[in-house]
């Protein structure tokens, strides 16, 4: 959407976010997610206090029914649930209608704090928040494991046969052959029984989508668009993917923590034990899940569709995960 | 091999103009985009000089694996038919120690900075096993 006419109906939107409220400055277009639009800006309420904003809108010509992504609505939805659930959620004062203008699109307070993971594994700022971080991540998660089902609009189903499914049905059809990939959807057949319990499963659950604040931790959980029901094993595992640990490979919990801290923080809260055996199941899955994204991603190169330098490099990143894959299938299974 | 520059000498080349004029130049979105740029140079580098070497080793682990020769490419296809099959056991010590091979060899030229590399060579040298006791 061109910035002017999202400033016109921001500027429409502004009363409804703060009674007398008026847009204030530019709306700026945040760097992240191809699959969604985030905007910064700020309304002024008449006593002179700005209130700093986030609008998240699906791009123009993005057709809801072709993405297998939660719609905005839906995302708004689960946000708030996760909210009355006691998770750290960002406040979400308007889902828009089509009258604001803005397409499919929700509004939602700004959280402080830094979301970079790299910055949050190895800035000084945040010596004091990393080694709890581990332990308040399982909290989270036991929280969001225990929204009711009942009252979400409807979601996905998906457990690790549903997955392996959709992830190895993409690797056929990108004709590329992997043997190190040809492994690891065989070894995780084998332990792809069904979950013994199916939650609300965040699904990006991962340094990268975390708002850390120095102080305070985890302040929030972002980016619900990949949101179904399936094993909360799943969350723990892809937090402890090895992609997103920024370096940190030996603090296996986002490059922040540990293993044994993560499922405490999870018990403790309330969440229904998990082993580590499956943690790291889900791990394993979880970097083949990568793997296979990283072939899509390069695909778009090779067809035409993004002839970008970061997409031709994305395929370069397969061999982060084989070498993660290969670490993880050495011993017999 | 042609000389007077070499390919590499190229490459460094133009790694260098473009890190030392074109990037400090750059704004966000294109600042991030130089550093891909570079990064995919550096890579080219190295496939220059270890890749052909990395294909062979793999292509003679392969063919005793598979029992016959054949070009790196085959050789990778029929293996992976072969794992998907479960004609070749998918603990096999020897299928085991060639992906492995493998994947630190590419992993060496994609990204040779990666902690996947770094705890896979922990893990060779100490038998050490950071990932599964934390």
């Amino acid at each position: 959407m061109e910035i002017d006419t999202l400033a016109v109906a921001l500027a429409r939107l502004a009363p409804n976010l703060t009674p007398g409220g008026t847009l204030t400055g530019e709306p700026r277009r945040l760097s992240g997610g191809a699959s969604q639009e985030t905007w910064a800006f700020e309304v002024a309420g008449p006593g002179g206090v700005t209130r700093p904003l986030i609008l998240r809108r699906r791009p123009d010509g993005l057709p809801t029914d072709t993405s297998r992504t939660a719609t905005l609505s839906t995302e708004a939805a689960l946000i708030r649930a996760a909210g009355v659930a006691g998770a750290p959620v960002p406040n979400v004062p308007h889902v828009c209608t089509e009258e604001d203008g803005l397409g499919e699109a929700y509004v939602m307070d700004r959280v402080d704090g830094e979301a970079l993971g790299k910055r949050i594994v190895r800035d000084a700022v945040f010596a004091g928040a990393r080694p709890g971080l581990a332990r308040q991540c399982g909290e989270v998660l036991a929280a969001i494991h225990a929204v009711p089902l009942e009252g979400l609009p409807p979601l996905s189903m998906s457990d690790a046969a549903a997955e392996l499914d959709k992830y190895e049905a993409i690797y056929r059809t990108s004709n590329a052959h992997r043997p190190v990939f040809e492994l690891a959807f065989k070894r995780l057949r084998r332990g792809s029984g069904p979950a013994p319990v199916r939650t609300l499963v965040h699904g990006d659950f991962r340094n990268g989508n975390l708002m850390i604040h120095p102080e305070a931790g985890l302040a929030a959980v972002l980016d619900w668009e990949l949101s179904h029901i399936g094993d909360p094993a799943e969350d723990l595992g892809w937090l402890c993917v090895n992609s997103w640990r920024f370096g940190e490979y030996s603090k296996p919990v986002g490059g922040f923590g540990a293993y044994a801290d993560l499922l405490a923080g999870y018990e403790m809260a309330g969440g229904a034990p998990i082993a580590l055996e499956r943690v790291l199941y889900w791990q394993t899955l979880g970097s083949l899940k990568w793997g296979v994204m990283c072939l899509i991603m390069y695909a778009a190169f090779a067809s035409g569709a993004d002839a970008s330098v970061e997409r031709a490099m994305i395929g370069r990143r397969v061999s982060e995960t084989e070498i993660d894959l290969m670490n993880l299938l050495r011993r017999a299974p | 091999m042609i000389t007077h520059p070499t390919s590499g000498e190229l490459l460094d080349a133009v790694s260098r103009f473009l890190e030392q004029q074109v990037a400090p130049q750059m704004k966000d979105r294109d600042a991030f985009l130089i550093r891909v740029a570079i990064n995919a140079l550096a890579t080219v580098k190295r496939e220059g000089e270890k890749g052909v070497a990395i294909e062979a080793d793999a292509r003679t682990r392969m063919a005793a694996l598979l029992g016959h020769d054949g070009t790196a490419d085959a050789l990778e296809v029929e293996l992976c038919d072969l794992i998907r099959s479960g004609q070749i056991p998918d603990d096999d010590p020897a299928l085991i120690a060639h992906l492995r091979a493998s994947a630190v060899a590419r992993i060496g030229i994609d990204q040779p900075g990666y902690s996947g590399l770094k705890a896979a060579l922990e893990i060779t040298s100490t038998a050490g096993d950071s990932e599964w006791a934390t």
